[in-house]
């Protein structure tokens, strides 16, 4: 269960960027890789620690134009922190 | 209005293959440590004079020109630079991740500080076992405590810990105490890499193979140990290739994702294909980046599959294993092109019983040659 209020930021141990080479976001971490696809770069761009789950489901819905992604997203996040990629800030 | 006559997609550029996406810089074959497990050349003492700084941050800015995205920088000991924190500063503010990959002599306070404000992202510390006589013994140093604070200061520093272990005869029925003491000091990442028997690691091959059932028993320490520690630690277990009969893609595949470039100066697909003969490899001072990678004679040899012998090209596993690793294939049959004797289906994979026969049989009674400049010399051999 995600707790009310808490914002999921990057894991200090990747670090998030735009590699133009590979056209993608990726995540980097001591001697690795992770291409993500398109959707996941755009979620993860938005895990800033500042932003809780509505306001990140809220944000995506808008840019691209789409309704009811809510569990798509809870589901990527949940698989992102069981990768470590993410954390979540105190509520 | 003329007719176009040539088809629009012929005018793009020709695709090519991507660039590498791993630039490892060995900076130096110096080195304070002595392992008699190390993959470097015997005869590292011959090669030539140490790149510059110039020559070397040139070497980084090609490489993140091709798309390159992961710095490591190695050696020998690459803290006995004095120009690593520049090199690391620019490799960062091109976008690279940066590893530093050391055995922590030499990491002062001082140091890391300075390592810290130029963005290195990661430091991967070396230790040889978990307790000060086994650790001074294999390296022939004294360098045990030294690790251990180096790691709490690297830890301190908010760094990624990440520890490496080169498990061998001598050290793998230690391993309950190595992985005790990587979770002690809170690493987030352990690598237990089994012997690669390359360089010093082959001639000292009979005193440094385990048997097969200190394998089994350290494979099954590390099971106990991820299943106490789940995400908390990490742990890779990197099996050996002989006992393992299975041959590796080396690098992921000759020329595919990862260029070295040794201390002075020859561009290579993996760590160890200086030891390869008939072999022209190109200076990065005297050749670009992005033609060693794309033309070179040298990174197209064994690109791909098309090269591959008889009994690789008719092998379901071709395009998983590229018939192994070259260099290993050299130095047990003498030829380059061979089959890895690693695999059973190779015509030479006798070799391989025969050195784990002698692994069972053995009471550590080798003495251990120790990696250093007058051994260098002395040998005059590459592995």
């Amino acid at each position: 269960m995600i707790p009310a209020g808490a914002c999921p930021r990057i894991n200090r141990l990747f670090r998030f960027q735009w590699e133009p080479a590979q056209q993608a976001h990726v995540l980097l971490y001591p001697e690795g890789m992770v291409k993500l696809n398109q959707s996941a770069g755009e979620i993860l761009k938005r895990c800033d620690g500042t932003r809780d789950l509505p306001a990140i489901v809220a944000d995506l819905e808008a840019s691209f134009n789409a309704t009811g992604l809510t569990a798509d997203v809870e589901a990527f996040l949940a698989m992102a922190e069981e990768q470590n990629w993410i954390d979540w800030t105190e509520a | 209005m003329d007719t176009l006559l040539v088809p629009p997609e012929a005018l793009q550029p020709t695709a090519r293959r991507p660039g590498p996406l791993w630039l490892l810089a060995e900076v130096t074959y110096r080195c304070p440590l002595h392992c008699a497990f190390c993959y470097n050349p015997v005869d590292f003492a011959a090669a030539g004079p140490e790149l510059s700084t110039d020559d070397w941050l040139s070497v980084i800015r090609q490489a993140r020109a091709m798309g390159a995205a992961q710095f490591g920088i190695s050696g020998g000991e690459p803290l006995l630079r004095d120009d690593i924190e520049a090199l690391v500063a620019e490799a960062r503010r091109l976008g690279f991740y940066t590893n530093l990959i050391t055995s922590g002599v030499g990491l002062t306070e001082a140091r890391l500080a300075a390592l810290k404000e130029a963005g290195l992202d990661h430091i991967q510390l070396s230790f040889q076992d978990a307790t000060r006589e086994a650790n001074d013994l294999i390296t022939n140093t004294r360098t045990f405590d030294l690790k251990r604070k180096v790691a709490a200061l690297t830890k301190a520093a908010g760094y990624p810990t990440v520890i490496n272990c080169v498990l061998h005869r001598s050290n793998i029925d230690h391993l309950d105490r190595i992985i005790e003491m990587a979770a002690e000091i809170g690493a987030e990442y352990l690598e237990l890499a089994n012997t690669q028997y390359h360089g010093w690691a082959f001639l000292n091959r009979e005193a440094l193979m385990p048997s097969a059932a200190q394998l089994a028993q350290a494979e099954a320490v590390t099971e106990r140990w991820r299943q106490k520690l789940g995400k908390k630690m990490r742990i890779l277990f990197v099996t050996p290739d002989y006992q393992s009969k299975k041959p590796k893609k080396c690098m992921n595949g000759w020329g595919e994702v990862f260029l070295s470039v040794t201390p002075d100066g020859l561009a290579l697909p993996c760590h160890t294909a200086r030891m390869l003969p008939g072999l022209d490899f190109p200076d990065v001072r005297e050749h670009a980046l992005d033609w060693i990678w794309h033309d070179s004679p040298l990174f197209n040899r064994f690109r791909g599959t098309a090269w591959l012998p008889d009994t690789c090209q008719t092998c379901e596993d071709k395009d998983k294993d590229h018939g192994g690793c070259r260099c290993q294939a050299y130095m047990l049959t003498g030829n380059p092109d061979a089959t890895d004797p690693v695999c059973p289906k190779s015509p030479d994979h006798a070799l391989i019983e025969t050195a784990l026969a002698t692994a069972e049989r053995q009471h550590n009674s080798h003495p251990l040659i120790f990696r250093d400049p007058k051994a260098s010399k002395r040998l005059e051999r590459a592995f």
